[in-house]
């Protein structure tokens, strides 16, 4: 199987946010929550540089590790899931996560944590694939429909690459070499405990 | 002067030197390279901790782009905190224990004035304590559960069943962490001044305060033992809280590596309160003859009272004009 991951090449990102407002309308992702975000760094200042960023499905996550009720799972594609009906919104897999991906629907008093969301790569959750229970839950289901995260599908500079680890991999070395310079895999080392040698 | 112009022919000279090995990053069409100057991951990583940046959807704090200090949060819940957790809370279960197959209970002693009563707590101040005790009890079982739930529970249970009672602990936590907090404030109010350490308390403490030993030195309304569990539940509960409400509101006061922090103090503070309460619950309850009264129906034996609270019943007895005792249904004044 595949392993699964997410590559941004911030050489391509122009922050049009249409990553962000993709998954939001695939998914139906409610008011406040964000599975992905663009973020600029040296805003304004020579070097700026923007890079889209969501749950990055790490190797060995931190968030399936400190979660109290282990509601976290790897699918055979390397796709860290959780399931909503286990989960109980602690937010001990915000503090754990080092992308600051995991969210919360502010649910009831005292600030209390709703169940988590976060980025799915598109591929459901725990219920049978593409059921209503599913979609209501987690979003759509793209990868049992033979399909690739939205966000990655539809980035109009083709910046934010989604698919096989080694095959986006690729991709991005064989514009690394065309185009003379690299962009950084952004978050490779952190998520992956590797980076792209080019 | 010459100094000056010195350094500004060096500086050019440098700035000469350094020119091409810039202008030589260039694509293999021969076009300038634009991100020879732009920021890289490794080179931020060095200015901060944190790769934060500018945002544009509302939620502000989501601006890190990365922020790696969790490993460390991670290793600390995951690798050290079971074993801190299961070191104070057994180690004082082992210790109480063998402290009572030793010493065994502390008996009641007989005198003449067995048997007449002596107010201890009024009604407010047994509301008071049992209010936050009963708190406690679920928030010390539903903050263990954080830790120990997924080792111990789920395996017996199944994850379906483990999870709808971490729920309902979670929302348990929460919630009766206001009535706690109320009433450690309600016992800081009604006891701190029988509280305020003394010579006497020194004393007691030397005298290994009748636990170790037959010796009943003296003490006021509270002695040196429960003044320390007095300041450890004004202390840790103060703490508790403290660290508690910023959990409970993400973002209010600290960021994500202060939430981080705040999760830790809480944790290591709950384990070591929670032994410390064992041992409080223990010389209440088992560990002494008696003693369970004071905060059970409120009125304790007048000689258990002279035997633990010299001084207490002095001064009762003064408040009273001329009686030894204060009956059943009588108030003291205080």
């Amino acid at each position: 199987m595949a392993r699964m991951k997410f590559l941004c090449d911030a050489d391509r990102c122009i922050e049009c946010n249409a990553c962000v407002t993709a998954c939001k309308n695939e998914h139906e992702v409610p008011w406040g929550i964000n599975r992905r975000r663009v973020i600029t760094l040296n805003d304004g200042k020579p070097g700026e540089r923007s890079v889209s960023m969501a749950c990055m499905h790490c190797t060995d996550a931190p968030c399936a590790a400190v979660c109290p009720v282990n509601c976290f799972y790897t699918t055979a594609d390397a796709v860290v899931l959780h399931s909503k009906d286990l989960c109980i919104g602690c937010g001990y897999c915000f503090y754990a996560c080092p992308f600051g991906a995991p969210q919360y629907p502010r649910v009831g008093n005292f600030g209390s944590r709703g169940k988590m969301d976060k980025c799915t790569y598109c591929s459901g959750g725990p219920e049978v694939d593409l059921s209503v229970a599913e979609y209501e839950k987690y979003g759509s289901n793209r990868l049992a429909e033979g399909k690739l995260p939205l966000c990655a599908e539809m980035c109009s500079t083709k910046s934010l690459l989604a698919g096989d680890g080694e095959m986006i991999a690729q991709i991005y070395k064989e514009r690394v070499i065309k185009r003379g310079y690299g962009s950084g895999a952004w978050g490779w080392k952190t998520a992956y405990r590797e980076t792209i040698a080019i | 002067m010459r100094r000056r112009l010195t350094s500004i022919a060096l500086l050019a000279a440098t700035l000469a030197l350094a020119a091409p090995a810039v202008a030589q990053v260039r694509a293999p069409d021969g076009a300038p390279n634009p991100t020879a100057s732009s920021v890289n991951e490794e080179m931020l990583f060095k200015q901060d901790p944190k790769i934060h940046g500018r945002i544009s959807i509302p939620n502000q704090t989501a601006a890190n782009l990365i922020q790696p200090q969790g490993r460390e949060w991670r290793e600390f819940r995951e690798s050290w905190m079971p074993w801190i957790g299961a070191l104070a809370v057994l180690g004082m279960i082992a210790a109480l224990g063998l402290f009572y197959f030793t010493r065994g209970r502390i008996r009641l002693e007989h005198s003449e004035e067995s048997g007449k009563k002596l107010l201890r707590f009024n009604s407010f101040e047994r509301f008071s304590h049992w209010m936050t005790a009963s708190c406690f009890i679920v928030l010390s079982l539903s903050g263990l559960n954080y830790i120990f739930g997924k080792r111990l529970l789920m395996p017996l249970i199944g994850p379906e069943a483990f999870a709808t009672l971490a729920q309902y602990g979670k929302y348990a936590h929460i919630y009766l962490a206001w009535p706690f907090m109320l009433g450690v404030l309600f016992m800081l109010v009604l006891w701190v001044r029988d509280n305020i350490p003394g010579k006497i308390d020194w004393i007691w403490l030397k005298q290994g305060g009748g636990l170790l030993g037959d010796a009943h030195p003296s003490a006021g309304r509270f002695n040196a033992g429960q003044k320390m569990v007095f300041w450890m539940v004004v202390g840790f509960g103060f703490a508790m809280g403290a660290t508690g409400l910023m959990m409970i509101f993400p973002f209010a006061a600290t960021d994500i590596n202060g939430m981080q922090i705040m999760q830790v103090i809480h944790s290591l503070i709950g384990v070591v309160f929670i032994a410390g309460i064992l041992a409080h619950i223990y010389i209440g309850s088992l560990g002494m003859e008696g003693a369970y009264d004071a905060m059970g129906s409120g009125e304790v034996d007048l000689a258990w009272a002279k035997v633990h609270h010299d001084l207490w019943v002095k001064e009762q007895q003064a408040k009273t004009a001329s009686g030894p005792q204060l009956g059943r249904g009588q108030v003291p004044a205080e």
